[in-house]
């Protein structure tokens, strides 16, 4: 099986993909860069912490106007997820806002980007809608 | 107690295409009919604080200084993003207040006529072999597939999330075209706008989408243009004729913030926080309060910007902007009339100018010398910048009685 590598380091692989974010131990503030100290107290210690995959959605924008090579339309939006903020596209969805609303309950997903020429699949993350309970 | 301080002297170009001027041409302009306005010239200056966000490696400071008169006084070429005009204006405040200078100079100017769709586009040639790098560790551009970073797309979420936060019922889309169709009305009695052209809610709505809710006609209009103002203390003021004095406009506040630390701040910039605290300060500093206000400039980047803008400079109660517009108040014709001048949608930004063009239509008014579009009586004014990443410039002016 091919090798797969996350899109951006705090996306972790596997059965459960999930994000994980860099928690001061000091005031609990989180991150997903790479840290010199915590922006909110600037204490230096931090540990990694697990993302909950499940969220709520607090803002988006649909782009229809993007830079070269960015394929559009495409909806990017800020989710909630247990009171961690995540930068995220909506995927899996109709890019309108009949079908993308405040407040829609969303779950993390993730998709290929591509292969390199190593063979090695790159993988990306996203929110889709969370299916509806029947 | 440190005096206070008063634009002596201030001048906006018109906002739109110069082909056939450079950006020294313009803000040799702007800077010479500050000087004029105020009665004075270089060789009193002190001190010139300029910027010029597109060229900021290039000096515009001593580029301009070549060109009207090179009195070998300090330079300080900054940079605040669509800040930087207000920061501009605030290091001359600052010098004046300090005491070092009797007379400072502010500039800022910029050519974007045609510039297209700012910021956005971090994608990089993309490697043949995924190989992470930066602070994300990311093997390929995430502009776009990590979130948006086009300044249409960012100040769209902003405005969406408000509406959020209040639970708003209505059509998120039409209410933000309404801001539009105002300052665009607003700009039909502005011959220095760049454009000066009504448009119909349909017009706006059916114009091209650039990031939902944000069609073209409710982006800041990219142009040419240039502003400069000259500021005095109160003991050199006193020494100036009594045309000089008659027209000086007070700066009863001038504030500059960045922002605190929230949660999601690093996530979706919070353009909420620091102008909160900028206009906190700025109405202590002044000893007024929103209500005194007669007219706003406010950061009307985009169409869901002005929205949040009305709650965070507090012209309305908290939660209450859309309840605040709905009722009219920020027309021209409205208790607290917000973008006379057109704002940035219309009038225009040509970012670095847009800091002073600002203030320049508030002294405009406070002047009794806005022509058509005066708000008849305007006593106090405030004028506000955002800049993104973030800086927030908010100043207060009072009519003189020097």
């Amino acid at each position: 099986m091919a090798e797969q590598i996350p899109l951006v380091d705090y996306l972790v692989l596997g059965d459960d993909s999930h994000l994980i974010a860099h928690e001061c131990v000091a005031c609990g503030a989180r991150f997903f860069d790479r840290r010199n100290a915590c922006a909110a107290c600037t204490a230096t210690d931090f540990v990694t912490v697990d993302v909950d995959p499940n969220g709520t959605l607090r803002a988006f924008t649909i782009v229809s106007f993007a830079a070269p090579g960015i394929p559009v339309p495409y909806v990017a939006g800020v989710v909630d997820s247990a009171g961690t903020s995540i930068r995220a596209n909506i995927i899996n969805v109709e890019p309108d806002p009949e079908h993308v609303t405040l407040g829609m309950k969303v779950k993390l997903a993730t998709y290929s980007i591509g292969t390199d020429d190593n063979g090695t699949e790159a993988i990306g993350f996203g929110f889709e809608p969370a299916k509806e309970r029947t | 107690m440190s005096e206070d301080i008063w634009i002596l002297g201030i001048h906006m170009t018109k906002f739109g295409k110069h082909p056939d001027k450079d950006v020294v041409d313009l803000a040799a302009e702007a800077a010479t009919g500050a000087l004029a306005d105020g009665g004075v010239t270089m060789a009193e200056m002190g001190v010139l604080a300029a910027g010029n966000l597109m060229g900021s490696a290039a000096g515009i400071g001593q580029q301009l200084q070549k060109q009207i008169g090179q009195t070998g006084i300090p330079v300080y070429n900054v940079a605040n993003a669509c800040a930087t005009g207000a920061t501009a204006l605030r290091t001359a405040v600052m010098a004046v207040k300090a005491g070092e200078v009797d007379y400072g100079m502010a500039v800022g100017v910029e050519k974007l006529a045609g510039a297209g769709l700012l910021a956005g586009g971090s994608k990089k040639a993309e490697a043949n072999t995924w190989t992470p790098t930066g602070r994300y560790g990311a093997v390929a551009g995430i502009d776009g597939r990590v979130g948006t970073e086009t300044m249409p797309g960012v100040f769209a979420q902003i405005g969406m999330e408000y509406l959020y936060e209040q639970d708003y019922g209505g059509t998120a889309f039409e209410l933000f075209a309404r801001i539009s169709e105002k300052n665009h009305a607003h700009s039909t009695l502005n011959p220095l706008a760049a454009y000066t052209k009504k448009m119909s809610l349909e017009q706006i709505m059916g114009d091209v989408m650039i990031a939902y809710p944000n069609t073209r006609p409710m982006c800041s209009a990219n142009c040419d243009g240039a502003a400069a103002a000259v500021v005095v203390g109160d003991s050199t003021l006193k020494k100036l004729s009594s045309e000089q004095r008659r027209r000086a406009v007070k700066v009863s506040a001038s504030v500059l913030t960045t922002d605190p630390w929230e949660e999601a701040c690093q996530v979706l910039p919070d353009v909420n926080t620091l102008t909160r605290n900028a206009a906190q300060q700025a109405y202590e500093q002044a000893g007024v309060g929103p209500d005194d206000l007669d007219l706003v400039e406010l950061h009307d980047c985009f169409a869901t910007a002005e929205l949040v803008h009305y709650d965070n400079l507090m012209l309305c109660p908290p939660g209450g902007a859309v309840d605040f517009f709905e009722s009219g108040a920020t027309f021209r014709d409205g208790t607290t009339p917000v973008n006379v001048s057109g704002g940035l949608e219309s009038k225009g930004h040509p970012i670095a100018a847009t800091g002073i063009a600002n203030i320049w239509e508030v002294c405009h008014h406070l002047r009794g010398e806005a022509g058509e579009r005066q708000i008849q009586g305007a006593t106090v004014g405030l004028a506000q910048v955002i800049g993104l990443g973030s800086a927030c410039g908010v100043h207060i002016l009072e009519k003189g009685a020097a």
